[in-house]
């Protein structure tokens, strides 16, 4: 399948030169355009978290050293919205494997209906996901929404009063808009699996289930973790959902959130920065967990949100 | 060989949980925005009467009043300027990576996946102060580039799984009659490759139509402010009304068309997502 394979050896230097030089130029352009506001911005971010920097009071200022991260690390809205990150990460990615499981499992299965599906599990992937939370949020509202007049909720419910009621509809919103990506990448390791294994185990008497558990999930491991990786990662960034629903009143701001009222609305860069780089490296201990703890081959999946 | 009415039933249920899972929040916005102001807060699924109001309400005086005409525009003219830049950028690192041999290719494909990881909000207070610097900020230019950057792995990755599948022997045979590397990629590889590259093209867009964080942060004004960043500014018609309409009928606009366009090109897009995510 290596496209490369049938080429001859590089016999003739002059040609495998030309060909290095095409190629690193072919690929300059995107490596730039992808480093200029990645490695570049975060080492500035490293730079701004060490110092005092208030758009507000820019007369003051001034190299103040871990100072920032003290400040940060030391509040207790820094380890809410910590545990609110975490939290709203591991119930939707949770809830999001096994719903996209399910969805998977019946597009690869279904004996009819599976273009049905198929089409409309696209829909929440095409949805801008602040429009997907406004709707969610006006389905929720106590006054215009329909859902507390649907059978068993209380007419009177206040979704958005309350911590926890809050989550439900934030991790609703968040699982309706992004189970439809876990289905699919189920999905394609789910037709990678030999059929003719499940029918050697109908034969030998193995129900469903022991087919789904001894055969399926095994075989899907790899898929799932990747799955799994990439999910956990962009759960982390929530952001959208929140600020639309809720802005993180409530208690209900993620790590996102508070770079955001720190930087962007605040404009405290420095300690903006620092929950930045917090933020980074939070991100990197979840992929090195994933990694050296799982075992994930990352060069096998592949980016997508 | 025959099913039992069961299995029939079984699956006929699964499906139709499917198909309401996807479709109350699409139904619900529409329902909201048909409603009559006055009926906005009656709380009914279907509304009882029909009016237009809220669509009228949000092209109403033109580019120059209206609260939605020119984010649409922006969100428009942004999303496909990062599309086409992505998508050429994209081709031409995604057919070195398919197609050459070079040292450095792994460590591309290693960077680019771990970009697609990076958390967005690090690098949106270092934007935030460069732009103001550097004239970026609140202008089309200032969020394409993040769009860019954040957008390339996902294209890259994309267009090398469907660059792979493509028979090269064609280019080989346009080399013998004489053809640069460089013409054979232009005239024969890119007509092969313009399936995937639509199906990326699709991806993108969706991508760059679909941003918040940046648009919200990196803008201050109707001057390069987006459709979602717009929609977290609208105002009722008094401070006493909710916006709700007028952002259930702005969602409605802004979501119809993508929902057509996705539907259309639904085998090419889970064939670009999934695309590489399973060695097979």
């Amino acid at each position: 399948m290596e496209a490369h394979a049938q080429r001859q050896p590089a016999a003739v230097s002059q040609r495998t030169r030309s060909e290095r030089r095409l190629a690193w130029m072919l690929c300059a352009p995107a490596v730039i355009a992808m480093l200029a506001v990645t490695a570049y911005p975060i080492g500035y971010a490293i730079v701004l978290s060490l110092q005092q920097v208030d758009l507000r009071f820019p007369d003051e200022g001034g190299f103040v050293g871990l100072d920032n991260y003290g400040a940060v690390l030391s509040s207790d809205l820094w380890w809410t919205d910590v545990f609110n990150t975490a939290f709203l990460t591991v119930t939707t990615v949770a809830i999001e494997l096994v719903l996209g499981m399910v969805i998977a499992l019946v597009m690869h299965r279904a004996i009819f209906g599976r273009g049905v599906v198929r089409t409309s599990v696209l829909i929440p992937y095409g949805i801008i996901t602040v429009v997907a939370a406004f709707s969610w949020q006006f389905a929720f509202a106590p006054d215009s929404g329909f859902v507390n007049n649907l059978p068993l909720i209380s007419d009177e419910m206040d979704w958005f009063g309350d911590r926890f009621s809050s989550f439900a509809v934030i991790i609703m919103a968040e699982v309706w808009k992004t189970t439809p990506f876990m289905a699919l990448l189920l999905l394609a390791g789910l037709v990678t699996i030999d059929s003719q294994l499940y029918e050697a185990a109908k034969v030998d008497g193995a129900t469903a289930w022991q087919r789904f558990t001894r055969i399926t999930l095994p075989l899907m491991k790899p898929a799932i973790l990747v799955a799994l990786l990439f999910r956990t990662l962009d759960a982390f960034r929530v952001f959208d959902t929140i600020y639309i629903m809720t802005a993180g009143a409530q208690d209900t701001e993620s790590v996102s959130i508070l770079g955001f009222n720190q930087l962007i609305s605040r404009l405290n860069l420095g300690l903006g920065s620092a929950v930045s780089v917090l933020i980074f490296f939070c991100v990197l201990a979840i992929a090195f967990v994933y990694v050296k703890g799982f075992g994930v081959r990352v060069e096998e999946g592949r980016p997508g949100r | 060989m025959e099913r039992g009415t069961r299995e029939y039933a079984l699956w006929s249920i699964g499906i139709v949980a499917v198909l309401i899972f996807a479709l109350v929040p699409v139904l619900w916005l529409i329902s909201v925005s048909l409603k009559p102001p006055e009926a906005i807060v009656d709380g009914k699924f279907i509304p009882s009467e029909i009016s237009f109001d809220n669509y009228k309400s949000l092209f109403e005086g033109g580019i120059d009043e209206s609260p939605f005409i020119k984010p649409l525009i922006n969100s428009i003219l942004i999303a496909l300027s990062t599309t086409v830049i992505s998508i050429v950028l994209a081709s031409f690192t995604a057919y070195a990576i398919a197609r050459l041999e070079f040292p450095g290719k792994r460590l591309i494909l290693a960077g680019a996946l771990a970009i697609a990881m990076f958390p967005p909000i690090s690098t949106v207070g270092p934007l935030f102060d460069m732009w103001r610097t550097l004239g970026l900020y609140d202008t089309y230019l200032g969020l394409i580039i993040p769009y860019l950057t954040f957008s390339l792995p996902l294209a890259i990755y994309c267009l090398v799984a469907f660059f792979r599948e493509i028979p090269w022997e064609l280019e080989q045979a346009a080399q013998v009659d004489g053809a640069t590397p460089f013409q054979a990629f232009t005239k024969v590889i890119v007509p092969l490759a313009a399936p995937g590259m639509f199906t990326a093209a699709i991806l993108v867009f969706i991508f760059a139509w679909n941003d918040f964080l940046f648009a919200i942060s990196l803008t201050s004004s109707d001057a390069s402010r987006t459709v979602p960043a717009s929609l977290a500014f609208f105002t009722g018609e008094s401070s006493f009304t909710e916006p709700t309409g007028s952002i259930a009928a702005a969602a409605v606009v802004v979501t119809v068309p993508i929902i057509v366009f996705v539907l259309f090109f639904q085998r090419r897009i889970v064939s670009g997502l999934t695309a590489g995510a399973v060695k097979g």
